[in-house]
């Protein structure tokens, strides 16, 4: 078989660039709850406590706030470390070691000494677990300087995104989505790095342009398939980064269509979405047909019960709705 | 005897009450009619029988992602427990929260929430408020072992004790943190310990001995009652399924990783069947009172389950309803 065309799962990508960059670079190690557990992180961690052992692959007691402050310490100290969220609601006993220091440190210490960690958070949700097992909170994160916020949709820019992760010298939030994790595609065996801040045009189209991140990639990419059908030809643009934000290829596509539509998987406000659309009339607002409309989730916690769980959470259904309105 | 047999009683029929009630949700987990996740609390219903019993009507309790006992054991209703594990409109928390968000305000139950550790510091909050009020109640704060690697704990600790709150801190010990054995969580199985260096009355306890608990918890009320709170206890206890769901703890599947042996030891120190012994050695009940018991409750639990299949979900016109109060 050719290493060329070679399919790897997304979860089995974000393993593969964890046991590279482990191999090749001894200040890389990965802490967090749950690293040795596959009911926590599937099988994104397989084979790394065999091969690197407890110093390097490192399970801890349910301890957020400081397990995470240890691995910014630690990159203060000249490791990379990956400190591994196995829900991202966990995360919010967190905040202080993320924000207050880690994306604050640079800045503060005048440039002389930088955190290149890697926070990331799983997105885990659906099948009734309710309000505090389920948020997306990309946004949060991304409203802080000095942060930068990557959310890969596919297996290829799951590892070259986490490679370019480690690699950065700046704190990055990695943001994974346990509904990506059996998705497989093209990934090649060497070491690559996605760039961050950059997005990618996954389909071409000239009517109005789907932008979107993580999940809501797949499901903008379905939309843009059925509304094919209908004559609408969409252009679906995946962000990545949702920090910062690729303008550049983002008004080049407004540039050509004139319409666009944002779907996040976050909540609709102060989210990507709105970022997105503030960005676009701000700098777009001539090439502009129609108004900017968002597909998100409603500004709603996550509801247990599958009944209202099936209306929560958006599908390209709600793109497609949207894009009627619009496009007439 | 110090106890009337009505109270006996009483503390036998909340076990079995929480028992048959958690066992009946292993059939629906594993034919997929329950898809919320469960964290069943078969094995430790000595502690939230024998706690709760110490409590009076208006005292307060917490609990985290294990509380359908705590739930029952401050007598919520058993058919708005089930139904909102169903995800139905009757449920407790009327489907929006799921196993893990019980409440039943007016018994006292003020809410359930699965971050570790989370409601802790709420629970010293209502102690802080019956303070202020000067109402007299007295607030438990249900957590796990695994809580015990949270800060907040500590913090809590401190400012429960520094103001002298009324709260009781009822750690659960069941030797696991889901996959994690306290042994790789902390160097020493001593978790009571921690509240000595906050001047806490500490102690640990065996929690499947619902008179212990019972007697314990009396104690600690009794003090919280008289302003000498807060009061730490730990319970020691093991859980019998798994983590989550219907898991029967077989090493490999998939959150366990708990020896046989020790899962057999532990079922031989089943809280229910320690108390029956009890109870038929001192001649307090007979064997036929227990079978009717354990028939009441089972009826209990058809009843609240036929009551939760019967019961519509929410609408999904109602999908943003209750994000504010109104
Ligand atoms: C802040 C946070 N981190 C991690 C988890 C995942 N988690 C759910 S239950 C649990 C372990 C709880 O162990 P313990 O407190 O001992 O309670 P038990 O399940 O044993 O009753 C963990 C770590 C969580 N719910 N919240
Ligand atoms: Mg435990």
């Amino acid at each position: 078989m050719s290493t060329v065309n070679r399919k790897l799962q997304y979860s089995l990508a974000i393993n593969e660039a964890l046991h590279q960059m482990m191999e090749s670079d001894e200040s890389v190690f990965l802490i967090g709850q749950g690293v040795k557990s596959p009911w926590y992180v599937g099988n994104t961690s397989q084979g790394l406590l065999q091969k690197f052992g407890t110093n390097r692959v490192i399970d801890t007691p349910v301890s957020e706030n400081a397990i995470t402050g240890a691995a910014v310490g630690a990159a203060i100290a000249g490791m990379r470390p990956v400190v591994v969220h196995p829900r991202m609601d966990f995360m919010l006993y967190a905040f202080d070691p993320i924000i207050n220091e880690a994306a604050n440190w640079h800045y503060m210490c005048g440039g002389k000494s930088t955190v290149p960690v890697v926070f990331w958070g799983i997105i885990n949700r659906g099948g009734e677990q309710a309000a505090q097992h389920s948020q997306a909170l990309h946004a949060l994160f991304a409203h802080v300087p000095g942060l930068k916020v990557v959310m890969p949709s596919t297996a290829y820019d799951a590892k070259g995104l986490m490679i370019a992760a480690i690699r950065d010298d700046n704190p990055v939030i990695y943001i994974d989505d346990r509904w990506l994790y059996r998705h497989e595609d093209t990934v090649p065996e060497e070491v690559y790095e996605v760039e961050i801040g950059k997005g990618i045009i996954r389909r071409k189209g000239t009517d109005i342009t789907l932008v979107a991140v993580s999940y809501m990639a797949y499901e903008a990419v379905k939309a843009a398939q059925e509304l094919e059908k209908e004559g609408i030809d969409a252009e679906v643009i995946d962000l990545r980064s949702v920090k910062p934000l690729d303008k550049g290829l983002l008004l080049q596509s407004v540039k050509k269509t004139g319409r666009v539509v944002i779907a996040d998987g976050g909540w609709k406000t102060c989210g990507v979405a709105s970022e997105t659309s503030a960005l676009v009339s701000e700098n777009g607002f001539e090439y502009l047909k129609a108004p900017i409309r968002r597909v998100t989730l409603p500004d709603v916690p996550a509801p247990a019960s599958s009944q209202l769980e099936k209306h929560y959470y958006p599908t390209y259904q709600n793109i497609i709705d949207v894009v009627r309105e619009i496009v007439s | 005897m110090k106890y009337s047999k009505n109270f006996l009683k009483k503390l036998y029929q909340t076990m079995v009450r929480i028992r048959l009630c958690e066992e009946s949700f292993v059939e629906p987990i594993l034919n997929g009619e329950v898809r919320c996740p469960c964290h069943l609390y078969s094995g430790e219903e000595a502690i939230a029988t024998g706690v709760c019993a110490a409590l009076d009507e208006k005292d307060y309790v917490f609990g985290n992602h294990r509380s359908h006992g705590h739930y029952l054991a401050r007598v919520g209703g058993m058919s708005e427990l089930v139904a909102e594990i169903y995800g139905k409109e009757t449920g407790c928390s009327r489907g929006r929260g799921g196993s893990m968000h019980l409440i039943a305000a007016e018994r006292g139950m003020l809410g359930a929430a699965p971050i570790v550790a989370g409601t802790i510091s709420l629970a010293v909050g209502a102690a802080l408020a019956s303070k202020i009020r000067e109402d007299n109640r007295v607030t438990v704060s249900f957590f796990g072992d695994g809580a015990a690697g949270e800060g907040v704990l500590y913090e809590s600790l401190n400012f429960a004790s520094l103001k002298k709150l009324p709260i009781i801190f009822a750690c659960e010990n069941n030797l696991y943190s889901t996959h994690m054995p306290i042994r790789e969580c902390r160097l020493k199985n001593n978790i009571f310990e921690i509240g000595k260096p906050f001047c806490i009355v500490s102690s640990k306890i065996d929690g499947n001995d619902v008179l212990k608990v019972y007697e314990a918890a009396k104690k600690a009320v009794e003090a919280c009652r008289k302003g000498e709170g807060p009061v730490f206890l730990e319970c020691m206890t093991y859980r019998f399924r798994g983590h989550v769901g219907a898991d029967d703890n077989i090493q490999g599947t998939h959150t366990d990783i708990r020896p046989k042996e020790e899962i057999e030891k532990w079922l031989k120190k089943d809280p229910i069947k320690r108390f029956e012994r009890f109870l038929l050695k001192t001649k307090i009940l007979k064997g036929e009172d227990l079978i009717n018991i354990k028939k009441e409750a089972e009826d209990e639990v058809s009843e609240a389950h036929a009551f939760a299949k019967n019961s519509p979900y929410p609408e999904k016109g109602e999908l943003a309803r209750y994000v504010y109060s109104e």
